[in-house]
């Protein structure tokens, strides 16, 4: 039984779960598939919402989640390990969603940025209510989802984009300027002013009556 | 310092890199400002609840899918 080619698979996806990124991106690239699944399960919730942020649109995140994991397989023997795998997959994640946005914007059915929005303005804000105590735990799961992507959504999307890189995501403000080909201090008033409009955004559902 | 003023820093201070002399004057402000500390602090907290990845869970039909077709194109590239 144990020699059975399932039992096999799952014997080396138990290994897999072990690994540390470098020995799965070393083994994956050596041609292991188990190793390459692990490194999808590590990563594919992560990419979908990236994916999500970027898009706006549950259809073009799974796009982007299957484009980036088949463009990453494609091009693993590309990686060079000198920054971690799942920063190089980000960068393809943030290429394949931004390329979704381009397709749209020149179908014209979204704009890439909102040329309403003076970037260098003074933002100000308009609510000063404090918040509920504990808001996450004031909505079940998929209502506060719906919030915070309503919310979301509702930004122009190279805002949203760099929110996400830089809040969720963790990443630089230098990072996320190389990637999105914007200047740092463009980055900075982005994400100022993304903050600002999901703040006030959110202060209309957890405020306290 | 000015309410102006605070929201101009807010985004350093929130994200740790504001300098020290700027930031003692900010938190001073917000001892003595209550809207401003509402703004930094529910500001923090939206960052917060964008960052809990347990809210953003990937559908299980999203994920059969991802591998189905991970399984393919790996199946093509070792024939």
């Amino acid at each position: 039984m144990s020699d059975s080619p399932q039992a096999a698979q799952v014997a080396a996806a138990q290994a897999a779960r072990a690994r540390d990124e470098a020995t799965l991106v070393r083994e994956a690239k050596a041609g292991s598939y188990p190793a390459f699944e692990e490194l999808v399960n590590r990563y594919e919730k992560k990419i979908y919402r990236l994916g999500l942020n970027i898009t706006g649109s549950p259809e073009d995140a799974e796009d982007v989640l299957q484009e980036t994991f088949l463009k990453a397989y494609q091009h693993l023997p590309d990686f060079r390990e000198d920054s971690r795998f799942y920063t190089w997959l980000v960068r393809i994640g943030v290429n394949e969603g931004l390329m979704k946005l381009r397709r749209r914007r020149a179908d014209k059915t979204v704009p890439m940025d909102d040329p309403a929005v003076d970037e260098e303005g003074a933002a100000m804000p308009r609510e000063f209510t404090d918040w509920k105590p504990n808001p996450e735990q004031l909505l079940a799961q998929s209502e506060l989802r719906q919030v915070l992507d309503n919310a979301a959504r509702s930004l122009p999307p190279i805002f949203r984009t760099v929110f996400f890189l830089r809040d969720v995501e963790g990443l630089s403000t230098a990072e996320t300027a190389e990637l999105l080909d914007l200047t740092e201090s463009a980055v900075k008033a982005r994400l100022f002013r993304a903050r600002l409009q999901l703040r006030e955004d959110l202060s209309k559902v957890f405020k306290k009556a | 310092m000015r309410c102006k003023k605070v929201m101009e820093e807010l985004s350093d201070y929130l994200d740790g890199v504001l300098d020290a002399a700027l930031k003692e004057d900010l938190c001073a402000h917000l001892s003595k400002c209550h809207h401003c500390q509402v703004v930094v602090d529910t500001t923090r907290k939206t960052i917060d609840l964008y960052c809990d990845g347990e809210v953003f869970p990937l559908p299980t039909d999203v994920h059969e899918r991802l591998h189905s077709v991970i399984r393919r194109k790996c199946q093509q590239q070792t024939t």
